[in-house]
């Protein structure tokens, strides 16, 4: 009962955030900065589903940034070919997803574990990122879309009111929009965790031999996840390329090493900490990045390097651990 | 790609846009005394400062020569530069917020054709005029935008010829994967056939490259007469490196669309650097009265942190500002587009790096051509081209006719 | 023929460059289970070594052998009792923490030297196959890559140091009890590898030019080669770059840059799917 109940008052509490953030932001924040609150959201989507494929199943993806990119520029491909997004974003979320199952599958089903398969995922991002990379020739289109090679594809359409191809949302819809899909990835996630199939993968994070001892099918667990979080970062992608606009350094290194920056800030093994995590580093890269004296990478590092020795577990456990020392020792 | 549609949504945007940027516009103009925004938005930092730092530098003293001297109709320009930190992402964020948070009246920026095609369009969204002063592949027809940049049927059409009169008809290409190396690479090829020469292979390299060996090897196979490279960033300057200790220096002769831009003539030594050729619309050796005046009072300025003017992207924003400017004082206003239309009248400037006109029709500048070769650290220029038109854009692109187009042609190279 | 011959020696010249790269984070990863994500810079902080001391008129030879192992290797022991000593066994922290030193070593660079060094050119000249021209510094880079496997090799099977650090990594209590100082070895263990990255970095300056961002562009490759090497440190890292390298450098030869870089890439993934310990996890499993 309790959980049933936790669960449900944490997602209560989310809408309810949500909802007061989706409509007083638009109206208090400049375009500008509405915009770019729009890109936070769609990168916390993406922290959020490496943080529940992390978290809640023990796969450490190093390439989360793979399906991000697949997602953005299967978008953005096939908006450019239909000249209307409503098709394209069922298209951009089955990419991912097929690629997520390939990949889970060939993984999975071949035992590959921790360090190891962070190098295949990391080595799947890279290759993405360099074929991209190279597609700047003219022979490199599909349809009508050109991939651009290193430029990306500035051109990416915008979203567009369902099967109204002339309607483009505005910013302050497309911040809705985000903020809408954070929360109903938010939301299922939770539930998911609450299903058998979420509390086995749990089991597996736990001691993954255990869970297999007692007779549960530990791949077909892994490679559920797997995907379901793949789709979310694809999701993620699709609104990012609509706020900017895909090019390959989604399928960079440095974006993949970003990602696990956030979640590991955030906390490995809770929800909301990595979208938390993300949107905190976020706007310390971007403060950094206005600083005239002093670079912007040595001021993260350091700042990185004092968090983990000083707030080893994260910085959500960390602080919900010193609010209930401070509500116990106040109750007390 | 449907124009029609993308025009559509485009000009609903620009519509809003511009009912957003207007009242500020106007705000600004009635308050006398404030001071002109203007935004630069060149790298300072990353993979592209060596570009951007210099370019940076010029603006700033192109801004401080135009108040020193009274400022724009009276009044004080004020100059914010942001740097993208060699991120195509913060170039498009900054140049939203240039035109819908800061307002400016201009920006002047965009280092990559990448940089420029991420924030041509916002601008253009929200009606902010453009300046973009980079050399670049050519073919860019908007009409908020101003191409001061010198383009292939200016830079490139002088180097091929020289190349295949001093040293031979066999080319071998060498350039970076992206949009400017791949057209780069079909000018060259073009200019090559219609000089009677031949293109034995091209090969392109992703810009994180640095191991150049097999290519090496690769162009001595194909044995050319010469090597045109249209290399670009720090790690394909390791080409030349290579080049040079396998001892090819001596063997076949180097010339490059690019080699300059990046003060690639101060990091290679003179073994790596010296001979290798290259055309631009502005050397920091031309040796004029006007280029040296400007040198003196840059050097004042800056004292010891004066960057090298390596190649033509700085000087071109300062000409590029100095055009506006000019362009402004015609308009009697900063509006945008009375500011458009004056630049359009017909506007020359004697300056540094000789002669400039901006061209109405394309929107870009007709420049002096200089070629030069790489000696010691510096360059020595050996040949002069005076008043090159933009022929390649002007083949494709009217915007006397046709005001509302808005797209970057690749011109068609037949090959 | 003389091409088949130049196509040999590039392969070679390939491989060697891998090892090279990689022997630096094979030490530190396969005796200590640390994933030192900050290993590309401290081949970067070699190469500025190597460039600096050139500059300042110091021989090539010692600015690219001697001084940046000697230089990485002290700061690496520092960084080691900083900050890697209190993460050990926690190898997500540890990633954090080195790749936030990565960043700040990245920055910190970046301040004080800006983004443009003056390399060197690259010693020893050119020599000719037929007509073709090839770097002599090349060969150099392939014969340091030899002498260096073997002596990593060396110390571990021959050295009195290398047999408690072997001792050490797999039962680091028994070594406690049998009187060795487990913190000692870790310490010496992370300096050694440290200064293997700076050597490595003080190498390749010469010919691929030195930024401060350098180390990302090799710390992919680096840890790819790594695991798919497997446990075994000198042997795992040899096969593992002669088997990538090849593939990278025919791929670029047949086709282009890029498709060698992705033939690289996929061959590691096949080879992990089927080897999931590595190469050296079924392959040679008691060789250093």
């Amino acid at each position: 009962m309790t959980q049933i109940r936790s669960t449900g008052l944490q997602i209560a509490a989310a809408t309810v955030v949500s909802i007061t953030a989706a409509w007083m932001l638009p109206q208090i924040l400049e375009l500008f900065a509405l915009i770019n609150a729009t890109v936070f959201v769609s990168m916390s989507l993406l922290a959020l589903s490496l943080g529940l494929v992390w978290g809640f199943c023990g796969i450490l993806c190093f390439g989360q940034t793979a399906f991000f990119g697949l997602g953005g520029y299967s978008y953005a491909i096939a908006a450019i070919n239909f000249g209307d997004t409503t098709g394209a974003v069922p298209i951009a979320l089955l990419v991912p997803t097929v690629i997520a199952g390939a990949l889970g599958y060939f993984m999975f089903y071949g035992r590959i574990s921790d360090v190891y398969m962070g190098v295949i995922t990391l080595t799947v991002t890279l290759i993405l990122y360099k074929f991209a990379n190279s597609t700047a020739g003219d022979q490199w289109t599909i349809g009508k879309a050109a991939l651009g090679g290193f430029n990306g594809i500035p051109g990416t359409p915008p979203l567009n009111l369902p099967l109204q191809p002339d309607q483009a949302l505005d910013p302050r819809q497309v911040f809705i929009l985000a903020v809408i899909c954070l929360l109903s990835c938010y939301v299922v996630a939770k539930l998911i965790l609450r299903t058998r199939f979420g509390r086995v993968a749990v089991a597996i994070r736990e001691n993954e031999i255990r869970a297999e001892l007692l007779g549960y099918d530990v791949r077909r667990h892994k490679l559920g996840m797997f995907v379901l979080g793949g789709v979310m970062a694809g999701l993620a992608g699709i609104l990012f390329a609509n706020c900017v606009f895909v090019s390959p350094t989604m399928f960079s290194l440095s974006y993949a090493g970003q990602v696990i920056i956030w979640v590991l800030v955030g906390g490995v093994g809770t929800l909301i900490g990595p979208i938390v995590g993300c949107i905190l580093v976020q706007m310390l890269v971007t403060w950094a990045g206005t600083l005239p004296d002093i670079d912007a990478n040595l001021l993260l590092g350091v700042v990185f390097m004092l968090a983990v020795l000083a707030v080893p577990q994260g910085l959500l456990p960390a602080a919900t651990t010193a609010l209930t020392h401070l509500v116990r020792r106040t109750a007390g | 790609m449907n124009i029609g549609r993308r025009q559509a949504i485009k000009t609903t945007l620009m519509a809003a846009g511009s009912m957003l940027a207007m009242p500020a516009i106007m705000r600004t103009a009635a308050l006398g005394a404030d001071p002109i925004k203007v935004v630069g938005i060149h790298d300072a930092s990353g993979g592209l400062d060596i570009y951007g730092k210099p370019m940076i530098a010029c603006l700033e003293f192109a801004v401080d020569e135009t108040n020193a001297g009274g400022g724009l109709l009276g009044r004080e320009v004020q100059l914010t530069n942001y740097d993208p930190q060699s991120n195509i992402q913060l170039y498009t964020q900054f140049a939203t917020q240039a035109a819908t948070k800061d307002k400016a009246v201009v920006v002047h920026g965009g280092i990559t054709s990448a940089s420029r095609e991420a924030i041509r369009p916002v601008l253009r969204r929200f009606n902010t005029l453009y300046f973009y002063n980079t050399q670049y592949e050519g073919g860019v027809c908007d009409r908020n935008c101003f191409c001061t940049g010198s383009t292939p049927a200016q830079n490139v059409q002088k180097l091929v010829p020289y190349v295949l009169e001093k040293w031979g008809k066999k080319i071998y290409i060498v350039a970076a994967d992206y949009n400017y190396g791949q057209i780069t690479s079909k000018w060259v090829t073009k200019y090559t056939r219609e000089g009677g020469g031949e293109i034995l292979a091209a090969d392109f390299f992703p810009l994180d490259v640095t191991n150049f060996g097999p290519a090496i090897s690769k162009i001595q196979a194909a044995k050319p007469d010469a090597v045109i490279s249209a290399l670009v960033g720090g790690a394909h300057v390791s080409f030349y490196r290579q080049w040079a200790a396998a001892g090819m220096k001596k063997q076949i002769p180097l010339a490059s669309t690019t080699l300059g831009v990046g003060n690639e003539s101060i990091l290679l030594s003179p073994e790596e650097g010296d001979g290798i050729v290259s055309a631009f619309s502005y050397f920091q050796e031309l040796d004029s009265p006007l280029n040296r005046a400007f040198l003196d009072k840059f050097q004042a300025k800056f004292g010891s942190k004066t960057p090298y003017l390596g190649g033509e992207l700085a000087m071109r924003t300062y000409v590029g500002f100095n055009l506006w400017a000019e362009g402004v004082k015609r308009a009697k206003s900063i509006d945008r587009m009375p500011v458009i239309e004056a630049l359009e009248s017909g506007i020359s400037l004697e300056t540094p790096a000789g002669k400039t006109v901006l061209d109405p029709k394309t929107h870009h500048t007709t420049v002096d051509v200089f070629l030069a070769e790489v000696s010691n650290h510096g360059f020595k220029v050996l040949k002069t081209f005076p008043q090159q038109p933009p022929v390649d854009t002007a083949s494709v692109c009217n915007l006397i006719e046709r005001p509302n187009e808005n797209q970057q042609y690749v011109v068609n190279v037949k090959i | 023929m003389d091409y088949a011959v130049v196509v040999a020696l590039q392969i070679l010249s390939g491989i060697a460059t891998l090892v090279i790269v990689s022997l630096g984070l094979a030490v530190v990863f396969g005796m200590m289970r640390v994933i030192n994500l900050a290993h590309g810079e401290f081949l970067m902080l070699g190469g500025y070594c190597a460039i600096l001391a050139h500059g300042a008129g110091i021989n090539v030879w010692i600015s690219v052998l001697a001084l940046p192992p000697v230089i990485v290797g002290l700061f690496g022991l520092v960084v080691e009792r900083l900050l890697i000593r209190r993460l050990y066994g926690r190898m997500i922290d540890t990633m954090l923490a080195t790749w936030g030193l990565s960043l700040a070593l990245i920055g910190g660079v970046n301040m004080a030297f800006g983004n443009t060094v003056s390399g060197f050119s690259a010693p020893l000249g050119s020599f000719t196959i037929g007509r073709f021209h090839n770097s002599v510094y090349d060969m150099f880079l392939v014969l340091a890559a030899v002498v260096l496997s073997f002596s990593v090799w060396a110390v571990l099977r021959f050295t009195p140091a290398g047999l408690i650090a072997r001792g050490t990594m797999q039962n680091s209590e028994m070594a406690a009890a049998l009187g060795v100082a487990p913190d000692r070895v870790y310490a010496a263990t992370f300096a050694a590898g440290a200064a293997l990255s700076g050597l490595a970095g003080g190498l390749i300056a010469p010919l691929s030019g030195v930024v401060p961002t350098m180390g990302t562009l090799y710390i992919a490759k680096a840890f790819i080669t790594v695991i798919t090497g497997g446990a075994s440190m000198v042997t795992g890292t040899l096969t593992a770059s002669g088997l990538l390298g090849t593939v990278s450098t025919v791929g670029t030869f047949l086709t282009t840059p890029v498709l060698g870089e992705v033939g690289l890439l996929v061959v590691a993934i096949v080879l992990l799917r089927l080897l999931p310990r590595g190469i050296t996890g079924r392959f040679l499993r008691q060789s250093l």
